[in-house]
């Protein structure tokens, strides 16, 4: 019984179905419930948090990413998957805290100040849910000094900054001054992304990654978390 | 059930009183000087039909010149189907081009002399040995019979082709002018269940086509419910000509009663005026002359208005179809047929360069759009042609139909209804009130509908420029896929009842063969 609810909520990830009244793909599912439903569903049945994650969840998502590789699937496919894990993560997150698992990393990100561009931020912090890490978005147009305070105060694993503007990427550079002044740079990694930027200039102000999208980030800070076990 | 096409709100680039001056003026030329006719047939019928006759003298060959009142033209026009139906071997083939309708069918075309082969070499960088590019190479040589069963089999499979003009000039060393035509009707119909269309080489050949199609639709009645074949003839020589051999040809077509398209090939500046208003009066006077005969030979002849205007380059005097006049004249002249409410053949996306490219794209989308967009019931837009009409490319047959996927797509009439709007509206508010604001979600419900486009499916990744390569497997892709031949015991038919199909054009004997 549990095993079918483990496979029933890969399944809906793979379909993209947060709720029950998301259609999905191959056919109309609306009405049949959906990974918010099937992940409480577990809970109650006593699936463990890790069969939840890792052979719902996660295993799903991965379907997603293969087929998103092969073209069958869209962003708007990968977008409703991840964003499905989320709403998952987030009734999960309860019962992590309570037994003391962690989640795959905390992330904090941003657009920096002076720029209200945020399309493509929404859309990394989506997929970094998706993929199991904490996601705190501080929104638009964030103060240096706003950033570094966050930094103390919720000891991320990662800082992601954001922008599209060639008038606002030097800011990403004060914002890494402003980590070493305040002794935090070696706390945190620091990914930047964004239209103006590229993986020169993230070498040229310091950053550890220049992220073309949110898949690519992905696999950077996997990568990062990898390396530290 | 018929194939769509794709109906457009037409572009009108003449005034209806400019197509009222054209008109007339075209009227006046069929008087004056009126048309010189190099076919004693027809010359009679003419005759006949109340035009006035005069035996002159150009050079060795009899000619006459005809003198065509008004009431004789617009008598035929008027006798002339203004719905005509070009059937197929898969009757969901078929197409009904109703002239009072602007709806586009796309269309392969011409009679090229050069095939043009593809091959991707891989070439190193000099200056840094890992890195290496596949480059097309392109190899011209004559085209062959079974150069055309591939043509056809190709076109067979790209879903923006409704019907088949035969593309390939056939000229293998056994084909002969006793047999070239019942090869190449054979070779396209075998290979496509869509309509078929071409020209004819040998009047001879005429009544072994249209047996064969008979053959092959099930009888004299089945074809002509169902016309499987259709003929294109250039009667006319411009400026003003009717040459003796195709206007005989013809003559006999419509005496039979098989649809066919009578077209005319001026060229702006050596053939016809180089003025826009020149050019049209000519080819106008031309087409409609054609269109007469036809009806005073066979009262109700399917008949397509057909126009091919090119303009002439200024150096070297070859057509220059690639010019934007060659555009223009061609929407000029989709406009007079729609003034007669018949169905017309118009011509789009022939180019002037010489391999599949960026000039290519350029010059062919340039007219592919806005002939399109004029709405020719039965538009030849040069799948696969390069170099104006002399060569035909696979390579380029299948970039073009992804170009016509784009344009179909496009000329899809818009979805605006209040239902629509409500959805919307719920939309609007919803997304505002989240802290993303994005509407990424409601694409999904959408993204497997056709209700959007996909993206060109030659695009490479990252900055590589893949389009020829990339295009090329595709080709390969389709060539793989079968086609629905003509059944065993029909061929059989056909190849004891028809003379001179080349053994070679069975598909069936292969297969024993091998």
């Amino acid at each position: 019984m549990s095993e079918d609810i483990i496979a029933l909520l890969k399944e809906n990830v793979i379909q993209g179905r947060k709720t029950k009244d998301d259609e999905g793909i191959d056919d109309n599912m609306t009405g049949t419930p959906g990974v918010v439903e099937l992940t409480q569903l577990a809970l109650e049945k006593k699936s463990s948090l890790d069969t939840i994650i890792t052979q719902g969840l996660t295993a799903g998502m991965q379907v997603v990413g293969e087929k998103f590789a092969t073209k069958e699937y869209f962003i708007p496919d990968m977008l409703a998957s991840a964003e499905a894990v989320g709403a998952a993560m987030d009734i999960l997150k309860p019962h992590l805290e309570a037994l003391d698992m962690a989640t795959r990393g905390k992330f904090i990100i941003a657009t920096v100040k002076g720029d209200i561009h945020d399309i493509g931020k929404n859309i990394v912090a989506i997929l970094l849910r998706g993929a199991g890490y904490e996601v705190n978005d501080l929104g638009i147009d964030v103060p240096t000094e706003g950033i570094v305070e966050v930094v103390r105060e919720y000891k991320p694993d990662f800082l992601g900054l954001s922008a599209l503007l060639t008038t606002t990427m030097v800011v990403m550079g004060e914002i890494i001054e402003g980590l070493k002044e305040n002794g935090l740079r070696d706390k945190v990694k620091v990914l930047i992304g964004g239209a103006a930027v590229s993986n020169e200039y993230a070498q040229e102000i310091g950053a550890d990654a220049y992220c073309v999208d949110g898949f690519h980030a992905i696999k950077i800070i996997d990568a990062f978390q990898e390396a530290k076990v | 059930m018929a194939r769509q096409g794709v109906l457009v709100e037409p572009y009108q680039r003449l005034k209806l009183g400019q197509v009222e001056q054209i008109h007339r003026a075209s009227l006046a030329i069929l008087t004056d000087p009126g048309v010189v006719c190099f076919n004693r047939n027809a010359a009679e019928i003419f005759g006949d039909h109340g035009a006035e006759v005069l035996s002159i003298n150009q050079g060795a060959a009899a000619c006459w010149l005809l003198k065509i009142p008004e009431k004789v033209i617009t008598d035929a026009v008027q006798a002339a189907p203004k719905v005509v139906k070009l059937g197929a071997r898969d009757e969901n083939n078929c197409l009904i081009l109703d002239g009072h309708e602007p709806r586009v069918h796309f269309v392969t075309g011409s009679e090229t002399n050069i095939w043009l082969d593809v091959d991707f070499q891989a070439y190193v960088k000099k200056s840094d040995p890992n890195i290496e590019v596949m480059v097309p190479e392109f190899h011209r040589r004559r085209g062959t019979v079974l150069d055309l069963c591939q043509a056809a089999h190709l076109c067979e499979h790209l879903d923006t082709l409704d019907a088949f003009i035969r593309p390939v000039n056939i000229q293998d060393k056994d084909i002969t002018g006793d047999n070239k035509d019942v090869n190449k009707f054979f070779a396209s119909l075998n290979n496509t269940t869509k309509h078929v269309m071409a020209g004819l080489t040998n009047l001879k050949q005429l009544d072994n086509v249209v047996n064969m199609a008979k053959l092959i639709v099930g009888g004299e009645e089945q074809l002509k419910e169902n016309p499987i074949i259709s003929f294109i003839t250039c009667l006319v020589k411009s400026p003003l000509q009717f040459v003796d051999d195709t206007t005989q040809t013809l003559i006999e077509i419509c005496r039979r009663g098989l649809p066919l398209v009578v077209s005319s090939s001026p060229q702006a500046g050596t053939t016809a005026p180089i003025k826009e208003d020149g050019i049209m009066a000519q080819i106008n006077a031309e087409v409609l002359a054609g269109i007469t005969l036809s009806q005073l030979v066979n009262r109700g002849t399917p008949v397509l208005y057909g126009s091919v205007p090119v303009r002439a380059r200024l150096d070297n005097l070859n057509d220059s179809y690639g010019a934007p006049e060659s555009s223009q004249y061609n929407i000029d002249c989709v406009q007079m047929a729609r003034f007669y409410k018949l169905p017309c053949y118009s011509t789009a996306g022939v180019c002037d360069t010489k391999t599949p490219g960026m000039q290519s794209a350029i010059e062919r989308l340039l007219s592919d759009i806005l002939v399109t967009l004029s709405g020719p019931q039965y538009l030849h837009c040069a799948y696969g042609l390069l170099d104006g009409n002399s060569t035909f490319c696979l390579l380029q047959a299948v970039l073009d139909d992804a170009h016509f996927q784009m344009i179909k797509f496009f000329l899809r009439q818009p979805r605006i209804s209040q239902a629509d709007i409500d959805d919307s509206l719920k939309q609007v508010r919803e997304v505002v009130a989240t802290p993303q604001k994005l509407y990424i979600r409601y694409i999904r419900p959408m993204l497997r509908s056709g209700q959007l486009s996909m993206p060109y499916p030659f695009e490479g990744d990252a900055e590589t420029d893949n389009v020829l390569a990339l295009a090329y497997d595709r080709m390969k892709q389709l060539l793989s896929q079968p086609v629905e031949h003509i059944d065993p015991a029909t061929t059989s038919r056909v190849f004891q009842e028809i003379p001179g199909i080349l053994p070679r054009l069975n598909v069936y004997e292969e297969r024993r063969e091998q």
